[in-house]
């Protein structure tokens, strides 16, 4: 059971059998065999009619999307369009943010997070996100790791922790270069090593999710390729969504890729589809480098 | 010719070198490289004007210094022989003030003519040393400026020299600050050497006894008094405690609130009326102090069946603990103010709560700065006199118990100096030496919190 579903349990509220939707293709007849995914992929978050306003300004209309479980989605489009806006309230970082206010419905494994009975703490702990800066607190590079385990009791003793410490270092690749200093600052890391640190932050707290903003973006080119790979081997576990405005890097990563422009929507899909043969004339635009 | 029109004829002539110097620069053409000027027009000008004020500068003050003593030795060598016969140097100082006051002006009775007449001698010499003043100074500047600014050629490096002067001007100015710090410890170490001459340090370091009396008549039976530092001391302490039990807690919650949870307008609004407390003068806390906290102490003492002495240590402690809580709340808030969004947003996407964030993240990040504004805070409750003097009086028992009056180093210091006294004896002295031990201790305390702040700040770029 997954911890939406035994939050709103306790809430007495029913929600159907998640993964029984399925996502559904812009135009699924159009490059059947090139994709690597299944079809029958089960979705993990949903967003319905999701419009969200800055005070009086609307920055997302009417954004309707299906995002598949364990694997990973690209948002593309020109900065400004909302990318951002739209990752933020998949995990109700725009809850922080004075006078943002949003409508619609964003769906986790069937249940609407912007619901009374979710818990926004516990929500974001499930959701991890990782930023376009790297933002390692002033703490030592183990502490930066032990931070989310600590607060959520998820080790009982020291040893455990130091477990989960070394597993998530391990698993960003990061604990071969940093295992001498464990405890020098996260932030006397390297920029690349400081985003890949950021993420062994977030995967220490085994949240289901992870929404990454252009999260190589501050990096050179071979700290981007190490970053990912990472999400290629992250993937087996977590569902990724990912903004960036590289398109060779939506086209390498990801198996959906969405385009958003000023705030709406506009086409999302396979991303062979969507980079080979897009149906709107903007996408088709903007991955053939026509504005953005 | 008084020194006004010297000082402005000076500004006007060193506005007319940075024109003359500007208009000095070499010509910056097409073909740049070749004629290579270093810098920009601005630049001549300012070595000009430079070369020009800065000597007149240094004359003007060191006349201005040391003219009147000059004067002072001319007319006294002038006074008939009766007058300085025999005279010491402090009555000699006397006849000079005596002097100086008829020549402006005030006389009071019958004045010895030759004084008079010492007195016309004055004015007079003290006119002809400004009108030299102002020849020298007008004579100086302009042959200074035509010095500069005949060196002034094609590829004369302008700009290097008016940054060396100009780093040079910065240097004194920081040196000053560093040489008055040094004077002032010199002097309270050769004020406190003369009081340890007459009073061992172990006896005022150690006694338990604070009784600063001396004999005031030759022979007066009335004891020697006694120089023991220690029930000063603790009284200090006691009432800085109580001050900062208070202020700490208010301060860092104030702080937290305002940054974390208010919004920007009621952030906007609240912090200059918090910043406000500060601004009030230390005597209306005094009033505050003495006639609402101490008696509502006390009645307070009385229904719980506690004992409050009307002048106790908690009355002025709890007054200087609100003074200073602004210097705590309002370094605090922008310190935490000051802490990148990033971090906020990094443990709120790990699912920390807002408490866990601030506790855990914010204040480690904001050390420095609460730290910052804790020293503050401690420094004046040390050395806040007026409140203690008011709300706990000037007995100096030896007791750790704050419902009881003390008294505290600087209100002793006050007293110890009040009256007239000369600086000749133990009981005048003793305040240098409390200034000193003072000194000493607050030094310490700075070196303790700058290791503390070291130790377990979180550095954030
Ligand atoms: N905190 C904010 N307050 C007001 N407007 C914002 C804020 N964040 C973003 N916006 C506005 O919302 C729109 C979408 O921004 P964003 O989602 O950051 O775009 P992207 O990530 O695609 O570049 C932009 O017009 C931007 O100016
Ligand atoms: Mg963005």
């Amino acid at each position: 059971m997954t911890f939406l579903e035994g939050q709103a349990e306790r809430q007495g509220i029913a929600i159907g059998a998640s993964g029984d939707t399925r996502v559904r293709s812009a135009s699924p007849a159009a490059h059947p065999a090139t994709v690597a995914t299944s079809e029958e992929t089960p979705i993990k978050m949903t967003a319905r009619k999701l419009s969200v306003f800055y005070g009086e300004k609307q920055a997302l209309f009417d954004v309707s999307l299906d995002i598949p479980d364990r694997q990973i989605m690209a948002f593309i489009g020109p900065s400004g369009c909302g990318k951002s806006t739209f990752l933020r309230s998949l995990n109700r970082m725009n809850d922080t943010i004075a006078g943002c206010t949003m409508t619609g419905e964003v769906m986790v494994d069937g249940i609407n997070i912007y619901d009374r009975v979710v818990d926004v703490v516990e929500l974001r702990r499930r959701i991890g996100m990782v930023f376009q800066k790297p933002n390692p607190f002033p703490k030592s590079i183990y502490d930066n790791v032990a931070y989310g385990p600590r607060i959520h009791g998820l080790a009982s003793s020291k040893e455990e922790l130091d477990e989960i410490v070394q597993t998530c270092l391990a698993r960003t690749g990061l604990l071969d270069e940093v295992s001498t200093r464990l405890h020098e600052p996260g932030t006397s890391l390297s920029g690349g090593q400081q985003q890949r640190l950021c993420i062994a932050r977030a995967i220490a707290v085994s949240p289901d999710i992870i929404l990454m903003d252009e999260p190589c973006s501050a990096l050179d080119p071979i700290a981007t390729a190490r970053v990912e790979e990472l999400m290629q081997e992250l993937q087996k576990n977590y569902t990724i969504v990912i903004v960036t405005h590289n398109m060779q890097q939506a086209a390498r990563v990801s198996q959906r890729t969405a385009f958003f422009h000023l705030g709406t929507l506009v086409e999302w899909g396979m991303t062979e589809q969507i980079f080979t043969s897009p149906v709107d004339d903007r996408t088709q635009g903007y991955i053939t480098g026509r504005y953005g | 010719m008084n020194y006004l029109t010297t000082t402005l004829v000076l500004l006007g002539l060193i506005a007319l070198a940075f024109t003359l110097g500007r208009r000095r620069a070499p010509v910056r053409d097409a073909t740049w490289v070749k004629t290579a000027s270093h810098a920009s027009p601005g630049y001549y000008g300012a070595y000009v004007a430079l070369w020009c004020g800065l000597p007149c500068l240094i004359l003007f003050l060191a006349w201005i210094a040391l003219a009147p003593t000059v004067i002072d030795s001319l007319i006294v060598g002038t006074l008939p022989e009766q007058i300085t016969a025999g005279k010491s140097s402090s009555e000699l100082s006397l006849v000079k003030s005596q002097i100086h006051s008829l020549a402006a002006g005030q006389a009071f009775g019958e004045p010895d003519p030759a004084l008079s007449e010492a007195a016309a001698r004055y004015t007079e010499f003290e006119q002809v040393s400004r009108m030299a003043l102002f020849v020298v100074i007008l004579s100086l500047a302009i042959l200074t400026t035509l010095f500069a600014r005949s060196h002034i050629r094609q590829h004369f490096r302008a700009r290097v020299y008016v940054e060396r002067i100009t780093t040079g001007i910065l240097i004194a100015c920081s040196t000053v600050a560093i040489v008055t710090t040094i004077g002032i410890v010199v002097s309270l170490l050769f004020e406190s050497s003369r009081f340890f001459a007459a009073v061992p340090v172990h006896e005022f370091l150690f006694g338990l006894n604070w009784e600063p009396q001396i004999p005031i008549r030759e022979g007066q039976v009335a004891a020697t008094g006694a120089f023991g530092a220690i029930p000063v001391f603790v009284g200090t302490f006691v009432v800085s405690t109580v001050a900062m039990t208070i202020s700490v807690p208010l301060g860092l919650m104030a702080a937290i609130y305002m940054s974390e949870y208010a919004s920007r307008d009621f952030r906007k609004a609240a912090k200059p009326v918090l910043e406000i407390l500060a601004g009030i003068p230390t005597i209306v806390y005094g009033f505050f102090a003495v006639l609402t906290i101490a008696p509502w102490m006390t009645e307070m003492g009385a229904k719980l069946g506690i004992g409050v002495a009307p002048n106790s240590a908690i009355a002025a402690g709890f007054v200087m603990g609100i003074m200073i809580t602004p210097f705590i709340s309002s370094l605090s808030d922008d310190a935490l103010t000051a802490v990148p969004n990033s971090l906020r947003d990094g443990a709120a996407a790990l699912g920390a709560t807002q408490a866990e964030t601030i506790r855990q993240v914010l204040l480690p990040a904001a050390l420095p700065g609460i730290m910052g504004g804790v020293l503050l805070a401690v420094s004046r409750a040390i050395g806040e006199t007026m409140i203690v003097v008011m709300a706990a009086g000037i007995a100096a028992n030896l007791t750790l118990n704050p419902l009881e009056p003390v008294t505290t180093v600087t209100v002793q210091i006050v007293t110890l100096l009040i009256g007239d006294s000369s600086f000749d004896n133990p009981k005048t002295l003793a305040a240098f030496a409390l200034g000193l031990v003072l000194f000493i201790m607050t030094l310490g305390i700075n070196i303790v919190a700058l290791q503390i702040t070291r130790k377990y700040r979180e550095k954030y770029e």
